[in-house]
């Protein structure tokens, strides 16, 4: 018993690690120019799985970092993302056994409140650094982040179900 | 618990992002993380060079050859015009020393290929895979085949960013080539306008107007395609004007860097 919780949680590092890598690369990857502006927060997105599903693996210190790590790849300023991605984290952690409960309906609602969040943090900054945003299109990512969550969010249970991580 | 960690985060980003934002003490820091995302870039870009290679590995030897015709061809036709230039290159050097102005010196150019690219908003900015390693400097020139393209705000040791024409807290001294008009064109945030500042409604500008570069501000050499003049419209106190850039910036491949030799077109009585 003990022998197969160690291998499960082995196992359920790199199944998270793997699947951040792979959203870090699918956000990092070019798309047509037109679809630049509803791109979703992809790694954000995941991260938000994994922070519901495992509160006490994925933490907001965990977030912070993958944020800072947004913050090289996307080139922005440093600390950034990291401030947005813990603070989102946070009341991840704060609703996440409530969330669990409910359907993948009530979940992308719950999403999509903490993605506006984010965008409004980090154009909060960027208004603040020099960059206002000056119509609402800075929230079209938000819209991005709906659409593909439920995707993740069924691909994302069947790998954890198949690995039996929980 | 949980309140003391986001505490914690909040007040080391802010740290982070005002340490970042106003000195230059995290470039260290920022240069070596950026190493280790660089295999990440590797990776993204790993199927365009696949391709790149597979069509440049299996094509027809016929189509090979046509290329090569092609491409020797249009050699010929540029040293062509080469020649002429070293001439009107000579003829302008002697005119100049003839006005006692010194004469810009040799540019030395680099290629370097796009590795990733920001375009959020307003935020109008391009990776290259140049680095410090390859003497690219902070405020060094970057054109396409075409024109102008932005500058260098950032180099790490592998990579460097640089920040487009079109960005909204860029701006660039141009020069109208037809009637020598000098200004500023600033970014706005979309990739296919440029506006231009404090002309007045009267000036002589059309639609259809080259922009070059004046050199003015000592970065970008003199005489490089900008823009093209897309709206003119005279209004009270300065005319409402708006270019289109010339390079092809939301089709950036490769783009070309070019490292000056320390002194541009400038006129030593101005420095008397």
């Amino acid at each position: 018993m003990n022998g197969n919780s160690y291998i499960s949680l082995y196992i359920s590092n790199w199944v998270i690690a793997i699947s951040l890598t792979i959203a870090f690369l699918l956000d990092r990857i070019p798309i047509p120019i037109f679809l630049e502006k509803i791109r979703p927060d992809l790694v954000l997105v995941v991260l938000l799985y994994w922070v519901i599903l495992l509160p006490h693996k994925i933490n907001i210190l965990t977030s912070w970092v993958i944020g800072l790590f947004l913050d090289i790849g996307r080139d922005t300023l440093l600390g950034q993302h990291a401030l947005a991605f813990s603070i989102v984290a946070y009341l991840a952690l704060k609703a996440c056994r409530h969330i669990r409960l409910t359907s993948i309906w009530q979940q992308t609602l719950f999403v999509a409140i903490l993605l506006i969040i984010k965008q409004i943090l980090i154009f909060w900054i960027n208004g603040i650094i020099g960059y206002p945003p000056r119509d609402w299109w800075y929230l079209a990512p938000t819209l991005g982040g709906i659409i593909i969550w439920p995707l993740i969010f069924i691909i994302l249970s069947d790998i954890s179900y198949y690995f039996q991580i929980n | 618990m949980s309140i003391l960690k986001i505490s914690f985060c909040i007040v080391l980003s802010i740290l982070i992002m005002t340490i970042d934002h106003y000195y230059q003490y995290l470039h260290s820091i920022r240069s070596v993380l950026s190493i280790a995302v660089y295999p990440f870039y590797y990776l993204i870009n790993l199927p365009n060079h696949t391709k790149d290679w597979l069509g440049k590995n299996l094509a027809e030897r016929i189509t090979i050859l046509q290329e090569n015709a092609k491409l020797h061809e249009n050699q010929i036709l540029l040293n062509v015009q080469l020649q002429k230039l070293a001439t009107l290159e000579a003829e302008n050097r002697r005119l100049r020393s003839l006005l006692e102005s010194v004469v810009h010196s040799s540019e030395h150019m680099l290629i370097a290929e796009l590795i990733a690219v920001n375009f959020d908003q307003y935020r109008h900015n391009i990776i290259l895979n140049r680095g410090e390693k390859h003497g690219i400097y902070i405020g060094q020139p970057v054109i396409d085949q075409l024109g102008i393209v932005g500058q260098i705000i950032r180099t790490n040791f592998l990579t460097s960013t640089a920040i487009l024409i079109t960005d909204i807290n860029h701006a660039i001294p141009i020069q109208i080539n037809r009637t020598g008009v000098r200004t500023l064109a600033l970014g706005t945030g979309d990739l296919k306008e440029l506006k231009l500042l404090h002309i007045p409604a009267n000036e002589d500008i059309k639609v259809g107007d080259l922009l070059v570069t004046s050199g003015l501000d000592g970065r970008f050499p003199r005489g490089y395609p900008v823009g093209i003049i897309t709206k003119f419209e005279p209004s009270s106190p300065f005319a409402n004007i708006i270019a289109k850039p010339i390079a092809n910036l939301d089709r950036l491949s490769e783009v070309i860097l070019i490292n000056i030799n320390k002194c541009l077109y400038y006129n030593e009585n101005y420095i008397k």
